[in-house]
C-alpha cells in the first residue's frame, strides 16, 4: 500500500477564467507524479476548464464536488510535461 | 475475463495510436493580435496563457494597433472605445463626445477590478512566467504613429519579426486573428 498522496491545496475562489487554471498550473509545475492538487473555485466555468486541462495534460480528476458556495475539485498528477 | 480483457486492451492500443497525431496538431496556438483595446487584449492573452498551461507553444504576434501593448508607455493606459461599439450600455452617438473613451475605460475597469480580473500588465508577466513568446511586427515598429524606438519595447517581448516569419512559426498551428 502506498501512502496517502500529497495533497496541495489551491485556494482560487473570486478569481475568474483563467484564474483557476493558472492557479493549478503553478502548483503543477511544482508538484511530483502521484501527487492530488485540489483546487476550490468559484468561477462557473471552473469545473469544465479543468476537466479540459486535465484531459489535454494527461492527468486525472479523482473528486469534484459541489460545496455550498464553490467547486472543490482534485486532480491527480499522473504526467508532468514542460 | 479473457474475453472482456482482450476486448478492452485492444480498445485502449487503437486509443494510443491516435493520440501522437491529435497532440502534434494542437501543440501550437499562435494569435495575430491588430488591435490595442481592451477588449480586444485580454481574450489574447486569456487564451494564450490557458493554452500554454495546456500544453501548447504559443506565439502572440502583435502588429499594428496591438503592437501598443509592448510599448512600454502605452501597456499601462490601454483604452476601450465606446465607438463603434454597439454592446455599450449608451447611445452609440455619445460616444463620439470627448472624454467618453475616457469614461468607458473607467468603467470597464472598475467592473474588471470588481472581480478581481489581473491587469494587462499583470497579463503579460503570466504569459512570460508561462513561456508564450511575444513578437513585435517589423513594419508596425517603423510606421508613424503607432510604432515606436526599440528601447520601448517591454523587456518581456521577444523580438522583433516580419510576416514569413510569423507564417513559419505557425505552420501547422491553430491560429486566431484578433
Amino acid at each position: 500500500m502506498s501512502a496517502v498522496a500529497n495533497r496541495k491545496m489551491v485556494d482560487s475562489r473570486g478569481s475568474f477564467c483563467p484564474g483557476p487554471i493558472t492557479d493549478l498550473f503553478k502548483a503543477y509545475r511544482a508538484a511530483n507524479i502521484g501527487d492530488e492538487i485540489e483546487v476550490w473555485a468559484t468561477d462557473p466555468a471552473a469545473k469544465s476548464d479543468i476537466t479540459a486541462w486535465a484531459a489535454r495534460s494527461g492527468n486525472e480528476i479523482v473528486e469534484a464536488t459541489q460545496e455550498k458556495d464553490y467547486l472543490r475539485i482534485v486532480v491527480k498528477i499522473l504526467k508532468k510535461g514542460r | 475475463m479473457p474475453l472482456k480483457a482482450c476486448f478492452c486492451m485492444a480498445t485502449v492500443t487503437v486509443q494510443k495510436e491516435r493520440t501522437p497525431e491529435r497532440e502534434v496538431a494542437q501543440n501550437k496556438v499562435c494569435i495575430v493580435l491588430s488591435k490595442g483595446s481592451l477588449d480586444m487584449v485580454y481574450p489574447a492573452f486569456m487564451i494564450g496563457n490557458t493554452a500554454a498551461t495546456m500544453g501548447s507553444e504559443v506565439h502572440i504576434f502583435f502588429t499594428f494597433w496591438g503592437l501598443s501593448v509592448l510599448n512600454k508607455k502605452k501597456v499601462g493606459s490601454l483604452k476601450i472605445s465606446p465607438v463603434g461599439n454597439p454592446g455599450m450600455p449608451m447611445p452609440n452617438i455619445l460616444g463620439m463626445i470627448p472624454g467618453m473613451t475616457r469614461v468607458a475605460t473607467w468603467m470597464l475597469k472598475g467592473k474588471m477590478k470588481k472581480i478581481k480580473m489581473p491587469s494587462i500588465p499583470e497579463m503579460i508577466a503570466t504569459s512570460k512566467d508561462l513561456g508564450v513568446h511575444l513578437h513585435a511586427c517589423s513594419t508596425t515598429m517603423s510606421m508613424d504613429i503607432i510604432g515606436f524606438p526599440k528601447e520601448e519595447l517591454i523587456p518581456e517581448a521577444e523580438d522583433i519579426i516580419g510576416a514569413a516569419t510569423f507564417l513559419q512559426l505557425s505552420q501547422g498551428a491553430t491560429t486566431l486573428f484578433i
